[in-house]
This record gives C-alpha cells, sequence and structure tokens, in this order.
C-alpha cells in the first residue's frame, strides 16, 4: 500500500520496528496488511503470536495468512463493515497533518517524481480505526510541512463520516504518536543512535516533544527470539527474500539467486 | 453470447485482432491472472488508442502497453513492479505528459465494476472526501444521502469495459472458466461488454458439472472467445501454478529504463511475433 520502502539497514534494525510495530497492533482483534509490506507483515504475525491467537492476521499476498475469496474489492467491504481494526500506511510523502501522497512530487498530473498511485489509501484511512504510518526512510524529503499530492487525508471536516485515522509514524528513525484532536504528531521515542536534534533535523514538519525522549526500547531477547525464529518462518511464505536477508529463514537456491539481484 | 460453431475457442492472434483500437480494456492486478501472452500479440499487432482500465493496479502489463504507445488514458489506483520497484516506461508517460491519467482508489474501481454489473449509473462509497483524487476527478461526485440530508458520499460512475481479458487456470471447451477465488475477474466479466481470456490448460469435460468445481467457474455465458495459451501469464506468476520469472522481471526493470533498452526488450520478447 506505500511507496516502495527501503530495505531495513540491518537485522537488528529490522527487529526492532517489527517489534515497535507489534506494540501498537496489541489488542487488535483483525490486522491487515497490504502487498509489499514485509516489516508490517512481519510486526502482525508477531502480534497474534503475542496474542495467543486471539488475533486474526490477514497478509495480502499471503496464500496460508489470508482468508478472503470473494475477489480483490473482499478488503475494502470488509473494512467498511468495520471488520478490520489496525492496518499500516505509508507514503512518498507524509506531513505533520498525517496527509498521504502515494501519487507524486510537484505539480499533478505532469509531476517531478511520480509514486506508484494511492492504491486503497484514500478509503482504508477513513474506515480502519487503528491506523499506522510506517515508511523505513526518515528525511525532508519523505516528512515534509506539506505534501504535494493528498492520497488521503490524516483528518476530516466535522459531518464527514469517519471512523478510522492515524495513530502513530514509525520510521527507521523514530516513533511519533498523532493526536487528532490537534492534527499533530508527537515524538514518543527515538531509536538507539538518535537525538531529539537529530530527528527535528531530519524532519520537514513540526511536531511536539519534550526536551528528553525516551529511547525505543530494544527487543526482550524473547522476542528476538520468535522473530528470528517462527514468525520469521511464517513470513517467509510471503516474502521469502527478506525472510533469508534477515533472519537467515527459508532460504533455498532459487531464492539466493533472486536476492543475489535484490 | 454468439460464438459461432467453433465454440469460444480461437488462436491467441484471434484473440488480439477482437481487442479494438480505441476501445476501452480491463485488466486484473498482477496476482490474479494477467493475459500477458495475449499482451504481446496485442502490441504485436500494433493496437493503438486504447484507454486501460487497471482493476484496480496493474505492473509489467499497464508498463509494456505504456512503452509500445498502445494507450491514450489510464485509469489506476497504482502502477508499480512491485518488488522490483516503479514502472518505468509508466513513470516517464506520466511525467512528459505522453499518457492521459485517471488516479483512482482501489475501492473506487471495484464499485464502477460493480455498478456496471448491476447495470446502474454509480455506486456511493464513503471515505474519499478531502482527498486530491476526488478534486482531480470530474467524473467523481459528491451527493447527499437521500435517507440522511447532508450526510455526503462520493458517487462513482459505473465502469462498463468494452472488453476484459485476463489469464485463468483452466477452461473447458464451452467457454467456462475455473478462476478459483479470484473473484475480481468475474466481476470484470460481468460488468464488460465482452471477456477474452486465456487459458493456462484445457478441461475435456464440463466444468460446471462437478459442484466441487462450478462455484469457481466464470460460466461461458460471460466469454466471448477464449484461446489456449500455455504459461501465458509468463513472466508474471499464475497464482497456484507457477511463481513470477524474477530474472525477466529484473531484466525488465533495467532494459526498461531508457527508450532503446525498451526497444530493445520489445524486439526480442515481442517483435517476433509478427514475424511469425
Amino acid at each position: 500500500m506505500s511507496a516502495r520502502s527501503l530495505p531495513a539497514a540491518s537485522s537488528e534494525r529490522a527487529v526492532l520496528l517489527i517489534d515497535v510495530l507489534a506494540r501498537l497492533l496489541a489488542g487488535a482483534g483483525h490486522v491487515a496488511v497490504g502487498a509489499l509490506s514485509p516489516i508490517p507483515g512481519t510486526a502482525a504475525l508477531l502480534a497474534r503470536a503475542l496474542s495467543g491467537g486471539a488475533m486474526r492476521v490477514t497478509v495480502l499476498g499471503s496464500s496460508r495468512h489470508n482468508a478472503f475469496t470473494d475477489g480483490g474489492r473482499e478488503l475494502f467491504d470488509c473494512a467498511a463493515q468495520g471488520r478490520i481494526d489496525a492496518f499500516f500506511l505509508g507514503g512518498g510523502q507524509i506531513d505533520g497533518g498525517a496527509n498521504l501522497n502515494l501519487v507524486g512530487t510537484g505539480s499533478y498530473p505532469r509531476v517531478a517524481t511520480r509514486f506508484p498511485g494511492s492504491f486503497g489509501s484514500a478509503y482504508l484511512y477513513f474506515m480502519i480505526p487503528r491506523v499506522i504510518l510506517f515508511r523505513e526512510e526518515h528525511s525532508p524529503r519523505v516528512l515534509v510541512p506539506k505534501v504535494d499530492f493528498i492520497s488521503a487525508p490524516g483528518a476530516s471536516e466535522a459531518g464527514v463520516w469517519r471512523r478510522g485515522g492515524p495513530v502513530a509514524l514509525v520510521t527507521g528513525r523514530a516513533v511519533f504518536a498523532f493526536d487528532r484532536a490537534r492534527r499533530r504528531f508527537r515524538l514518543t521515542s527515538v531509536h538507539p543512535g538518535e537525538t531529539v536534534a537529530g530527528i527535528v533535523a531530519a524532519t520537514g514538519f513540526d511536531f511536539d516533544h519534550a526536551e528528553t525522549v525516551p529511547e525505543t526500547p530494544a527487543p526482550a531477547p524473547e522476542i528476538a527470539a520468535l522473530i528470528n525464529g517462527p514468525v520469521g518462518r511464517e513470513i517467509a511464505e510471503t516474502y521469502p527474500g527478506f525472510a533469508r536477508r534477515l533472519f537467515g529463514i527459508g532460504a533455498t537456491a532459487e531464492e539466493n539467486k533472486s536476492e543475489a539481484r535484490a | 453470447m454468439a460464438t459461432g460453431d467453433s465454440g469460444p475457442m480461437i488462436d491467441l492472434d484471434a484473440l488480439a485482432a477482437r481487442i479494438e483500437d480505441g476501445c476501452r480494456l480491463a485488466i486484473p492486478p498482477d496476482y490474479s491472472g494477467v493475459a500477458m501472452a495475449a499482451t504481446r500479440a496485442l502490441i504485436a499487432r500494433r493496437a493503438r488508442n486504447l484507454d486501460l482500465i487497471c482493476c484496480p493496479t496493474s505492473g509489467l502489463q499497464a508498463d509494456l502497453l505504456i512503452g509500445a504507445d498502445c494507450l491514450r488514458m489510464i485509469e489506476t489506483a497504482a502502477v508499480s513492479l512491485g518488488e522490483f520497484g516503479p514502472a518505468p516506461r509508466f513513470v516517464k508517460a506520466v511525467r512528459d505528459g505522453a499518457i492521459a491519467i485517471r488516479d483512482a482508489t482501489c475501492p473506487a474501481i471495484h464499485a464502477g465494476l460493480q455498478a456496471a454489473e448491476k447495470g446502474v449509473p454509480f455506486l456511493p462509497l464513503r471515505g474519499i472526501i478531502g482527498s486530491d483524487l476526488l478534486a482531480h476527478r470530474d467524473d467523481w461526485r459528491l451527493i447527499d444521502n437521500p435517507y440522511e440530508p447532508g450526510d455526503k458520499l462520493v458517487a462513482v460512475p459505473a465502469i462498463a469495459p468494452d472488453v476484459a481479458l485476463f489469464h485463468a487456470p483452466l477452461g473447458d471447451r464451452h467457454g467456462n472458466l475455473w478462476i478459483g477465488r479470484r473473484r475480481e475477474l468475474v466481476v470484470m466479466a460481468h460488468a464488460a461488454k465482452a471477456t477474452l481470456a486465456t487459458v493456462e490448460a484445457v478441461f475435456d469435460g464440463d466444468l460446471l458439472a462437478d459442484e466441487r468445481w462450478a462455484a469457481g467457474v466464470l460460466p461461458a455465458l460471460y466469454v466471448t472467445a477464449v484461446a489456449h495459451a500455455p504459461r501465458g501469464a509468463w513472466p508474471l506468476a499464475l497464482s497456484g501454478q507457477y511463481a513470477a520469472d524474477a530474472d525477466h522481471l529484473d531484466a525488465y526493470r533495467r532494459a526498461a529504463r531508457d527508450d532503446d533498452g525498451f526497444a530493445r526488450y520489445l524486439a526480442r520478447h515481442v517483435a517476433p511475433r509478427v514475424a511469425a
């Protein structure tokens, strides 16, 4: 559902991000994950493992973790029925109001940089209560003061039907919470090695933050073991190259070949 | 549909010839069974001025049709080569203004097809309000909920393509197609005026005769013509049958970055059909 995300810089960083995202999913009854989202997909499967099987997870692109049988519309209808509690979205640009741009930069339609397109964002952002924004690249070119094109608005005027929206933004460098009433992000933690000043410099939009902000906690050893073990094997069905590169899981001669090109 | 005495089975070039210049062509997403062999035949016959409706997204198929100058317009929720990155010909054509684009969102395309399925002029949708998609789509309208005035919805018009084109795992000689859980193909066929399909394999028998198959069948009622095309989705995947050809897609991604590389790709993989 997002513009192409950069590969996780390292296995350690990926495990940290998966742990952060999984904690944001706690308590959700049904989590869906869009196409091309290996880190969110792994996080959803981890959250399911930690829920003792109470959580339902739908991973688009998976055969094993996707029970839909009614075609491409079913995800959207299912969300409209209120049967999906949490989802992930990203964007080529994300602004301080949590507006998402999946279309392009510059002036539409002859944009300077063209992204793939809006996918289902303009709909699912309204439908799914807990939308977690995930974009590994944390830079002023991605996190902008104002997006050039609103694929999906972060907030809506009174009177516009809306059940869902953003709750958090997770990047490769930090975690923000989104305050829907104030329409602003607040920095909640910085990943190991990052500083508040560094995050301010790398972020194109204004956001709220305390003088000091906690460090994103490292995953507990048992969580890391789950990700590097059974959960990693589960995501390998959908993202074999990803699972092999980061967790050394599910490698076959075929996948080694495709990884060599990635 | 009338198919003549020979039944619905025709050859690949005859199938491609049924897709006339200037028509509105509906295609499925990459995961659903893409008629790539037929697309190469369509490019080889130098199709022009097609309006492409991606239902609701596309990848290599749209990129090839754009690069080969077959399209006048594309309506889509996204075009990308997936894990292989941006679709190079799509990106270039949109940036250059060489092709008209109607940016959509997946459920709006599904709803437009469903409206055509039901024979109604539009369907209303939640969401979308406040998106710039709506600002740029003069065919999408804000309407009042007739049961609750003041409650706004977005009306999207029916999408009734001239032709739906896809690749199915199995078809019988009557024109019944087994599509399994890929039911977006059913919606496309219901909405389209004509449905052309290639099939991976031909089933000698009646797919509707066995209850275990029947629920996953698009009946011949909706199917205009079928061509047998083994590995007809290559280099894309056919669910349950074969994976995408990653080597080929990666080579395409690199070749299609510039005009010369794309022309060489076409000459190698598409043009030979002209001489054949």
